[in-house]
């Protein structure tokens, strides 16, 4: 999971704009979904100004946009550029037109998960999915369950190393989980309504 | 600007799973400036994950029930405080959505079994410091924090997204409340600047240089430490900076209790990556 090496990919080969594969619906349906207006984006770039997170990015923020609004669905969702945003929310304070691109991020995250869509940082997807797992055993976060659980995962045991073992040395992290007393609370949300 | 129906004595307190566990020194350090402070915070009962970060992006729906499940714990009649800012804010954004969507409330209070108040007051620590109001801190003062010049970091969470900008706007009261208590706020450095977040752990390479940035812009206009309002940034300023020599970055409880006279700092300090005992030591604030 190397950082992408252009900043901007927008005018490369395999970006080329076929009319026929445009989704004509994408810019309506992230608006309706986001509850932004991304019609009021005057790339001004702004946002990518703002952005601490820009040099990981493929995409500037107004980029993604730029593809929303030309109905480039697998692109958008295909790109490093949302899963890297953490939803700082400071694009949005920055935009003059007052748009709420951590919004339009999150929804296109949602999308790709939910279409199926190549993700474009594993890395960060198995993060999140450790940190949901430790949630539902234990109904909070255990740092170092999250953390052995996700190096297991990636096959990175030795990445970090020095950083996690000064924190255990420090008792930053606890090898006992705190957990929620009534976790079936917890363990329910997690199963579909009609298999409970 | 006093709220009446608001009492300030009994709080119900929100730890969160960063100051039950990596940021432990935070959440002691808190417990005692409130004790000082006259202010009784009493832990919300059998809390769970505010939905995190984590949680909202791969499922929303269940974020959200998990942020109401502790608004349900939440008895109606006293606030309900958190320290940590990215709690704060998953728990008002979902008592915001349960405001707009009353069939959503229904539906959630038949799930949890138990009644949600709509007038819930979910307020950060900050705010209860500030409505105090400057007298109980003087009282409270025993070290004069002797001009120790800190940048005030405040993160990307607190009082930035959407959500929380509704209401009152407390944006740099921390350096207030710091320099009342003989502190000096330096406030020229990237005090708003993300700490990368959860990226800490999946792409340390993009939180690295980012963290370095944020240190170096509190080196440059003179400052001696950073003092944080997050528990999360606390952490990735100390584990990702690679710059040398390393600024010590404080939990803003941690300062607050000390210049109120606590006398265990010794056992939150050792838990720092940074120690900032020689500053302290130097600017003749401990022993």
């Amino acid at each position: 999971m190397n950082p992408p090496k252009a900043a901007l990919k927008l005018w490369s080969a395999d970006n080329r704009i076929v009319l026929a594969e445009q989704d004509r619906f994408l810019a309506r349906d992230i608006q309706r979904l986001s509850g932004t207006n991304l019609n009021r984006c005057y790339h001004c770039r702004s946002c990518g100004n703002a952005c601490p997170f820009i040099r990981g990015m493929d995409y500037p923020p107004n980029a993604i946009i730029r593809l929303v609004q030309y109905g480039l669905r697998r692109q958008a969702l295909e790109s490093h550029t949302i899963w890297i945003c953490v939803g700082c929310h400071t694009c949005s304070v920055q935009c003059p037109m007052g748009i709420d691109i951590a919004a339009i991020m999150a929804t296109l995250r949602r999308l790709a998960l939910e279409e199926g869509a190549m993700i474009a940082e594993t890395n960060i997807l198995d993060f999140h999915r450790e940190v949901l797992h430790s949630i539902k055993q234990y109904g909070r976060a255990h740092k170092l369950g999250i953390m052995l659980r996700y190096k297991a995962r990636v096959h990175q045991w030795f990445a970090d190393l020095d950083v996690g073992l000064r924190m255990l040395a420090k008792r930053k992290m606890d090898l006992k989980a705190s957990r929620v007393q009534a976790i079936d609370e917890i363990t329910r949300l997690f199963i579909p309504h009609w298999k409970r | 600007m006093s709220d009446p129906s608001l009492h300030l004595t009994d709080l119900s307190y929100f730890p969160g799973c960063s100051l039950e566990s990596s940021a432990r020194e935070s959440n002691i350090s808190l417990m005692e400036a409130a004790g000082i402070l006259g202010l009784n915070l009493i832990e919300l009962e059998d809390w769970n994950c505010c939905g995190s970060s984590s949680a909202n992006i791969l499922d929303k729906e269940i974020a959200f029930s998990l942020a109401v499940r502790n608004l349900s714990l939440a008895p109606a009649h006293r606030p309900l405080m958190a320290m940590c800012p990215r709690c704060l804010y998953h728990l008002r954004e979902a008592h915001q959505r349960l405001a707009r969507e009353p069939e959503t409330l229904r539906a959630q209070e038949r799930r949890w079994g138990r009644p949600i108040s709509l007038d819930l007051k979910i307020i950060h620590f900050l705010e209860v410091l500030v409505r105090l109001g400057p007298a109980r801190l003087h009282q409270g003062l025993v070290r004069n924090l002797n001009g120790l010049k800190f940048v005030p970091y405040y993160g990307c969470t607190l009082f930035r997204p959407p959500s929380l900008r509704q209401g009152t706007y407390y944006q740099g009261e921390l350096g207030n409340v710091l320099t009342m208590l003989g502190g000096e706020p330096l406030t020229r450095a990237l005090t708003h600047r993300c700490c990368g977040s959860f990226l800490s752990a999946a792409r340390a390479d993009v939180v690295t240089p980012l963290v370095n940035e944020i240190l170096a812009s509190a080196v440059a206009v003179g400052a001696e430490c950073l003092v944080t309002s997050c528990a999360m940034c606390q952490l990735n300023l100390e584990i990702r900076c690679t710059w040398d020599p390393r600024l010590p970055v404080f939990h803003f409880s941690e300062i607050l209790a000390l210049a109120l006279g606590a006398e265990d700092y010794e056992g939150w300090f050792t838990r720092h990556l940074v120690d900032p005992r020689p500053l302290l030591a130097a600017r003749k604030l401990i022993a």
